[in-house]
């Protein structure tokens, strides 16, 4: 507790030290269109190397891509997750889902959840799949 | 076969299917001798054999061609012939249209070929023909009259001037969503092909026209679309009974334009979806069409398979044989005057696993 209220002190006194030096953002409402851009384009990146991986761009020894079975991910459902798998035996995430297909059809090793590579394919599904109510659990 | 027989028929099938995991016995009950012009041939299609170094190919796509092989191999009666509905290959690869009829070797019986995309367009076509012959044609066969088309051809200009190889141009066609894709079509030669092939035929004779896309437009995206469809549907149009069997979609896909029946082939390979389930765009399914099966896309064959077709009195029967989910047969309705699903095509009847979103 004391180590919490020391941290918090210390934070402040640099929030302060940095409003009084006039850097900016000094308020988290002071973002701008220009942020704004910048964030929708980080993001389209990302969804953009989600759509290569998609395609052919894992590099797996066997060749066999994601979009061989799911044009434009489509079947991938992405909005249903998580929800129970009863060849899991659980309630998973669509990350396991795509290491299922990682190791199964494409034969090769399943990403960390946290990999970049993970996070691209993520992207690229759900930019696919936008507009679609979510729906967990569904089936 | 009657309509009230071929009912009765439909009703045994469907006790054998429950007895036996066997599919074939519905054959026996099928075709008795009771018309010389009734037949059965099998149809195979889509196995996109994909070749990767020396003599190793997918493991997963080869499997799903053996499988239908051998299952085919095992009807009784024979068939009259097969057919194959085109994409043997994945990239149109020699070693791959060589792997490919090897297996299909092992049939028994004559097999027909249909050109698929996957086959063409990395050298046009060139080993597929040196291999197969010419890839449209027709034959006679107990009064009805089969035509195979090249349906997968496109415009000149992306074909000769947009590529800078054969294999960058297969890529390109190889890839089902590219939006730097180009949509198939017969084209006016073999259209003019089709009509002097089709002048020569009485307009009562039984048509079989076999193509590798669908000759309806469905989604241009994954092109299950042919670009002059109504053009060829034209050439049809004066016969009392025709039937379009096409390839490509990998999915259960049933239509009636006027007097043309139109389904669809199963893949060895693996199922796509249908076009609705991609939300970004408007597609076209044909409202007859009761979707294929999900049930467990952990398993390898799911939604994957082959099928027989029965011929009777000039109409298709289709018989799609599912690795691990329940046979289905679309036949021709007379009464309806269109196919429909003999067990699932009434609301009421379907079940969860045909709810594709």
């Amino acid at each position: 507790m004391i180590t919490r209220c020391r941290k918090r002190a210390v934070a402040g006194a640099i929030l302060i030290t940095a409003g009084v030096a006039g850097m900016s953002p000094a308020q988290a409402d002071n973002f701008t269109r220009e942020d704004l851009d910048r964030w929708q384009q980080e993001y389209e990146a990302v969804v953009s190397k989600g759509e290569q991986l998609f395609h052919g761009g894992l590099g797996n020894e066997n060749t066999v891509s994601c979009d061989q079975c799911h044009p434009n991910a489509a079947n991938t459902h992405a909005e249903t997750y998580p929800k129970f798998q009863q060849q899991l035996g659980k309630v998973a995430v669509l990350g396991e889902m795509i290491n299922w297909c990682i190791r199964n059809p494409l034969e090769s090793k399943p990403l960390a959840l946290d990999d970049p590579d993970m996070i691209a394919l993520q992207a690229y599904i759900l930019q696919e799949r936008r507009g679609v109510a979510l729906a967990p659990g569904k089936h | 076969m009657s309509r009230i027989d071929r009912r009765e028929f439909l009703k045994r099938g469907g006790a054998l299917l429950a007895a036996s995991s066997l599919p074939l016995s519905l054959v026996d009950v099928a075709f008795g001798k009771t018309s010389e012009q009734n037949f059965t041939f099998a149809y195979i299609s889509d196995s996109h054999l994909t070749h990767l170094k020396g003599r190793e190919f997918v493991r997963n796509w080869d499997r799903g061609l053996i499988r239908a092989i051998a299952e085919a191999n095992l009807m009784d009666p024979r068939p009259d012939f097969i057919f194959y509905g085109g994409d043997i290959a994945q990239l149109g690869k020699p070693e791959e249209i060589d792997h490919g009829l090897e297996l299909l070797g092992a049939l028994r019986g004559d097999v027909h070929y249909v050109m698929g995309e996957h086959d063409y367009y990395l050298d046009l076509g060139e080993h597929w023909r040196k291999r197969l012959g010419p890839d449209h044609y027709s034959f006679d066969h107990k009064g009805v009259h089969f035509v195979v088309l090249n349906s997968i051809k496109t415009f000149n200009d992306w074909t000769h001037n947009r590529w800078p190889s054969g294999a960058e141009r297969m890529h390109q066609m190889a890839r089902l969503d590219n939006p730097q894709g180009s949509p198939f079509m017969v084209g006016e030669q073999q259209r003019a092909w089709l009509k002097d092939d089709l002048d020569k035929i009485s307009k009562d004779t039984p048509l079989v026209v076999m193509s590798h896309s669908p000759l309806q437009k469905i989604y241009k995206g994954w092109n299950f679309w042919t670009e002059d469809a109504e053009q060829v549907q034209a050439l049809l149009k004066p016969f009392k009974k025709v039937n379009v069997l096409y390839g490509h979609v990998h999915q259960i896909q049933t239509n009636q334009i006027g007097n043309i029946s139109f389904n669809a082939a199963m893949a060895t390979a693996w199922p796509w979806p249908y076009p609705a389930t991609y939300k970004q765009q408007a597609s076209y399914l044909p409202k007859l069409t009761v979707n294929m099966n999900r049930a467990d896309p952990f398993f390898e064959r799911d939604a994957t398979g082959w099928q027989f077709i029965n011929l009777h009195t000039g109409r298709v029967d289709v018989n799609y044989l599912l690795p691990g989910n329940q046979n289905r047969v679309v036949a021709w309705d007379d009464r309806a005057g269109h196919p429909a699903d003999t067990q699932f095509q009434d609301t009421a009847n379907r079940i969860p696993p045909q709810t594709h979103y």
